[in-house]
């Protein structure tokens, strides 16, 4: 079978909306055959490359081939090797599951036969058969989710692209989804997935790139990543603010970095690098020094900590002197930096 | 078999990508009834919006027929209902805009459009398809309001070539406002903005000869209404139908065939372009 090295390609992709701009000289790779976890909060430029590279939208600049063929130019060629999710359950609300299906299918060139045996094969795969008759409109989120991701693989497309599959999904509905799409990998094809989940692409994906206003600020395997965002993070609640001080520097002895302390809720917060076992024993050396500990928990770092250790302090806190335009400051992340 | 695509057991081999002109023709006429059909298919799915919207102008008549009409004069005398009937096939026509209007907001809101245009459909299939769904409706509501013309004593006295060229130029209408209906529809925000154009094209028919002639009106109103595209197709059926009211000394008035064929091919030359050219760059 004819191929292609590399399921998604951009070089120096840019676009603008007015002021704003989207992506700005963003460069990708997404070998054949892998999960791509797109990482990024609300406004990096996300949604704007999956449009271009599914060929809603045209780019201002660069270049972007998908399945081998350029976006801009071979537009055709693109739409028969690709599924698009998109942000909401596109899906016809009046129509039945079935209905959905056998619409987009023919939509898809296949036959009225072939498509009504398409649609019961994805029905079965995707396990529908039991609401297939339904109206969409009385689905549940889960199932609208998947009744979207089949409607996206009539033709079992070489490159999907899943744009924040499971945002408002509950948790057992954003479970259903994750299986769905390991089983699809499994069968070879090659997913770009968006999400503003650190969780959410570490389960699913093979490579991560992290975006922030419209550039890769750093790409790797998840474990790579992780180990360049930080380790885990502590966080131990004294019951006397009083004691922060001298707790930080006996927790930091232990764990190999001083935490910060947050005198407002009498908590230290920091890296946990050395992972469980240093932390047993900053907890005895706590004791020890007769300094009582409420709580204390560990956990994975948030995507706002991961782009502080990747980016540095917020933007806004950084100033105009380092070259960044004044107002563009977010105000996600800001807790953490201060 | 797609290159490039993995093979899908028991999915026929699809038609190749990149064919010939004749072929895309045929692609074109085929994605577009199968889009058509969708709606068809959301009319029996749930009837009770395509009855509303069959009905509402049956109830338009009546009201206007029956409880207001008795107070109307009609210019150059005759029944206010031989003069309301042609009026509202213009109504009913005008109202068909927010069908579209609706569909393609709902389909936009939804990723539905998105979902179209990321498909190895034909290019304009989406919108052809939904030209095709809305006149078939429009069809449909035309045929059951000059039924319910005809039960209230309206009658075509000129014939039915002349009857024929009526409806052809309350279609012709009808296709031109299905444009500026994708126009709107692409454009605005949300589903209000669909409440506002429902509210919108009241003043917009009062202001034309579809319920009163313009001839009644304050001068300067009245000269407006005459030259409503509204009024001209009005004006043009109850000329070919033979119904009174067709005075008024203005140009708009003695010319309205001319301008019942004219202000749409207008308006179509201004919205498809507009509207084609938003479809294929909805940017956000």
């Amino acid at each position: 079978m004819p191929g292609f090295a590399e399921a998604v390609v951009t070089e120096r992709l840019t676009k603008r909306f007015g002021e704003v701009a989207a992506l700005d000289g963003l460069d990708l790779r997404v070998g054949r055959g892998t999960v791509h976890g797109l990482l990024g909060r609300n406004g990096a430029g996300k949604t704007t490359l999956v449009r271009i590279l599914t060929t809603l939208l045209r780019a201002d600049g660069g270049r972007a081939e998908v399945a081998g063929f350029d976006v801009r130019r071979q537009p055709a060629q693109v739409r028969w090797r690709i599924g698009l999710v998109g942000q909401q359950a596109a899906v016809d609300e009046v129509l039945s599951g079935r209905g959905n299906l056998i619409l987009f299918a023919r939509l898809h060139g296949l036959s009225a036969p072939a498509a009504r045996r398409r649609a019961a094969e994805l029905l079965e795969q995707f396990g529908l058969a039991d609401a297939a008759g339904r109206p969409a409109s009385t689905y549940s989120g889960g199932m609208r989710r998947r009744l979207d991701l089949a409607s996206s693989l009539i033709l079992a497309p070489p490159v999907l692209f899943l744009d924040e599959p499971t945002a408002g999904l509950d948790p057992h509905s954003r479970a259903e989804v994750w299986a769905a799409v390991r089983r699809l990998v499994a069968g070879g094809t090659t997913v770009l997935l968006t999400t503003q989940y650190l969780e959410e692409a570490d389960q699913l994906a093979d490579e991560i790139s992290i975006i922030d206003r419209g550039r890769v600020l750093a790409a790797g395997r998840p474990a790579e990543l992780k180990s360049r965002i930080g380790a885990d993070q502590v966080e131990i609640v004294l019951r006397d603010a009083a004691d922060l001080g001298p707790a930080a520097s006996l927790v930091g002895g232990a764990v190999g970095a001083r935490p910060h302390p947050d005198p407002d809720t009498r908590t230290l917060r920091g890296p946990a690098p050395r992972g469980v076992r240093a932390l047993t024993g900053a907890l005895a050396a706590l004791h020890d020094a007769g300094l009582v500990v409420e709580d204390i928990a560990i956990r994975r770092p948030t995507l706002d900590e991961a782009f502080l250790q990747l980016t540095g302090p917020d933007p806004a806190d950084r100033g105009a002197g380092h070259g960044d335009e004044p107002g563009r400051a977010r105000a996600a992340g800001t807790e953490v930096a201060r | 078999m797609t290159p490039g695509a993995t093979p899908v057991p028991g999915v026929a081999p699809v038609p190749g990508a990149g064919p010939g002109a004749a072929r895309v023709r045929v692609r074109l006429a085929r994605d577009s009834w199968i889009i058509a059909r969708r709606d068809l298919q959301h009319w029996a799915a749930r009837p009770g919006p395509v009855i509303i919207t069959l009905l509402f102008p049956v109830l338009i008549l009546v009201m206007f027929g029956y409880l207001f009409g008795g107070a109307l004069l009609v210019p150059g005398g005759g029944s206010y209902r031989a003069f309301l009937v042609p009026g509202m096939f213009v109504a009913a026509v005008l109202f068909g805009i927010e069908t579209t209007m609706t569909a393609v907001t709902t389909d936009r809101l939804r990723g539905v459009t998105d979902r179209f245009r990321s498909l190895p459909m034909a290019g304009g299939a989406v919108v052809a398809g939904r030209c095709l769904a809305d006149m078939l409706g429009s069809a449909l509501g035309l045929a059951v309001l000059l039924g319910v013309g005809l039960a209230t004593g309206w009658r075509d006295h000129d014939g039915a070539g002349r009857l024929t060229l009526a409806v052809a130029l309350l279609l012709l209408l009808r296709f031109a406002l299905l444009w500026l209906g994708i126009y709107l529809g692409l454009v605005v925000k949300g589903p209000e903005a669909v409440a506002g154009v429902q509210i919108l094209v009241w003043p917009l028919a009062f202001l034309s000869g579809i319920f009163v002639a313009p001839s009644t009106m304050p001068a300067w109103l009245g000269a407006i209404a005459a030259w409503n595209p509204l009024s001209a197709t009005a004006t043009a059926v109850r000329h070919l139908s033979g119904d009174p009211g067709v005075t008024g000394s203005s140009w708009a008035a003695g010319h309205a065939i001319e301008l019942a064929a004219g202000w749409p091919l207008l308006i179509t030359a201004v919205f498809a372009p507009l509207a084609a050219r938003r479809y294929r760059r909805l940017d956000r």
